[in-house]
């Protein structure tokens, strides 16, 4: 049965994948270095001069750096929660899957009704009497409150993702060494630090690279939150290609991204690299 | 006859851990519930109650008139139908073309079979923004720019590494021996697939198609720089997003969010396999 039959199987998927994803990274790599009539840096420059490109960056990388690492401390106290077998642990489970299947559109939209100028936390400030007139959490001229409600945007719909992919991570690891730890006196932190999380290193691992690479990409939700006043690098790609009608540009943000996403990959997998890789299931 | 008495201090301690835990849980939970009941009151405001300020949590008037409003806007209707038609299109063609790779990852060992891991994890790792803009460009040379074929197979480019380690996990729960005995017992590799293994997949390949259509129908951006007349629905929310008023943006998401709540419902039992373990 080996022989051409698994190649033959493969076949399909390979060419589909070569002819979508080859190709256009071929031709986006070319329209961000050519012109009509040959090679240019042009759009590039063109980029760099624009506004937008540097707030954009900044803003995208603070983003990740803030978010990712709340995410994963978040998703590894859900885990433990759900571990230590809580009353009603199905229904929690299932609210806490629920924005795995929530768009950042959707969750840029969903945090309008609380951030808006007259959306509940403003209500409920007034309410309470710490806020007279409200906060303007989304006007253009303050970046750090739309900053922290594109971050708790972000953390409310791609923990779940981290937590599943803990979670998961968890229930694969073998109970002996946490016994054994345990027997030993260890006391909870002490397992968790020196026990659970090295064990969890593989799982953390792509909990962080995944995540990485798709925060990289978010767009849409501040997008929903602020329009273009709080931009970021994929929505960068968005306003030229759709609003300023120059695909040549936006291959040129395009590929700022996929520099970043394959640089953080790289990145991720040197500093948390294992003694015997890992390396695809 | 006198006790010893006993120290109650550890069983003590215990519970008080087990409320403490119990809390933690109801917090996260109203963390990630609360927005979406936030949302869905806001979409189900009238118009009046919408306005008001500050506002009560609940509105003093319900009213589907946002909702009725945003699904009789312009182009919703038929983007939500492009939306499904895509889903349902790239669920298809995803399957088709990867669930054979995937029979073939859990059944063979062959030279080249590392290579074509890494190929799926390289594909995973690229944003969608590298080839949203060149594939617009070359839709529009080969003509099918603009069209539910066109996201379809972007869609489809994007879930296929998904979809090919899914169902290699799902084919490595299906015990081999069972496949070799009905070829004892005199079927083709074909029938044996049709009528043993595929029957004994389904439950797995059905999950793994809701979580394609769950990815389809949440991309936003190769859909947005990709249409321009026939929209998917986020797609369409995005484009009006700029020129409607929040009444508009709220019914949206509400309609965007929904789903979600069904979709995690009928994936409930495979979640694990299909973001955990098969994603290394």
């Amino acid at each position: 049965m080996t022989g051409r039959t698994p190649w033959l199987l493969l076949a399909p998927s390979t060419v589909l994948l070569a002819l979508l994803f080859g190709w256009p990274l071929a031709q986006g790599v070319l329209a961000a270095f050519q012109d009509g009539s040959g090679f240019t840096l042009a759009h590039w420059q063109r980029l760099f001069t624009d506004p937008y490109f540097g707030q954009a960056l900044r803003n995208t990388v603070l983003l990740i750096v803030i978010v990712v690492p709340i995410q994963l401390v978040l998703a590894v106290g859900m885990t433990l929660l759900i571990q230590a077998k809580p009353r009603f642990a199905g229904v929690h489970f299932y609210l806490w899957a629920i924005p795995l299947a929530i768009s950042d559109l959707a969750a840029g939209l969903v945090w309008l009704t609380v951030f808006a100028d007259r959306g509940y936390l403003n209500s409920l400030l007034i309410t309470l009497g710490l806020s007279e007139h409200g906060i303007a959490w989304l006007s253009y001229d303050s970046p750090g409150t739309m900053l922290f409600a594109v971050v708790v945007a972000e953390v409310w719909r791609a923990t779940s993702m981290v937590f599943v992919i803990v979670v998961a991570g968890v229930q694969m690891l073998p109970p002996d060494y946490d016994e054994a730890a345990q027997v030993f006196g260890a006391t909870a932190w002490q397992r968790l630090w020196h026990v659970t999380l090295p064990l969890l290193r593989p799982s953390l691992q792509v909990a962080l690279i995944l995540r990485t690479i798709l925060a990289l990409q978010a767009f849409a939700v501040a997008q929903a939150l602020t329009g273009r006043d709080f931009p970021l690098l994929v929505g960068e790609t968005y306003q030229w290609h759709v609003t300023l009608q120059n695909p040549s540009v936006a291959s040129a943000v395009a590929l700022v991204v996929l520099a970043l996403s394959l640089g953080t990959a790289v990145l991720y997998l040197r500093a948390l690299r294992q003694p015997a890789g890992g390396g695809a299931r | 006859m006198t006790r010893p008495p006993v120290d109650l201090a550890p069983l003590r301690r215990r519970r008080q851990r087990r409320i403490l835990v119990q809390l933690a849980c109801i917090a996260v939970s109203t963390f990630l519930l609360l927005p979406i009941v936030l949302i869905g009151l806001s979409a189900l405001s009238s118009r009046t109650a919408l306005t008001e300020f500050p506002k009560p949590l609940l509105p003093s008037e319900f009213d589907t008139e946002s909702v009725l409003g945003f699904i009789g806007g312009t182009g919703v209707v038929p983007a939500f139908g492009n939306s499904v038609l895509v889903g349902v299109y790239t669920v298809l063609l995803a399957l088709l073309l990867g669930a054979p790779a995937g029979y073939a990852l859990s059944r063979f060992d062959f030279r080249g079979r590392d290579a074509y891991q890494v190929l799926i994890l390289l594909v995973r790792a690229l944003p969608i923004v590298v080839l949203s803009v060149p594939l617009a460009t070359m839709f529009l040379r080969v003509g099918v720019d603009d069209t539910v074929f066109a996201v379809t197979l972007v869609h489809t480019a994007l879930a296929l590494p998904t979809t090919i380690l899914i169902t290699a996990s799902i084919f490595v729960g299906v015990p081999r021996d069972v496949e070799e005995a009905a070829l004892v017992f005199g079927c083709t590799p074909l029938q044996a697939m049709r009528r043993v293994v595929l029957p004994m997949a389904l439950p797995g390949l059905a999950a793994s198609s809701v979580f394609t259509f769950v990815l389809s129908w949440n991309e936003v951006l190769g859909a947005a720089v990709l249409t321009l007349g026939h929209r998917t629905l986020p797609a369409q929310v995005l484009a009006s997003l700029a020129d409607s008023p929040n009444a508009y943006r709220f019914a949206g998401g509400f309609v965007l969010v929904l789903p979600a709540l069904l979709f995690i419902f009928l994936m409930r039992r495979y979640l694990l396999n299909m973001w955990g373990t098969t994603l290394r």
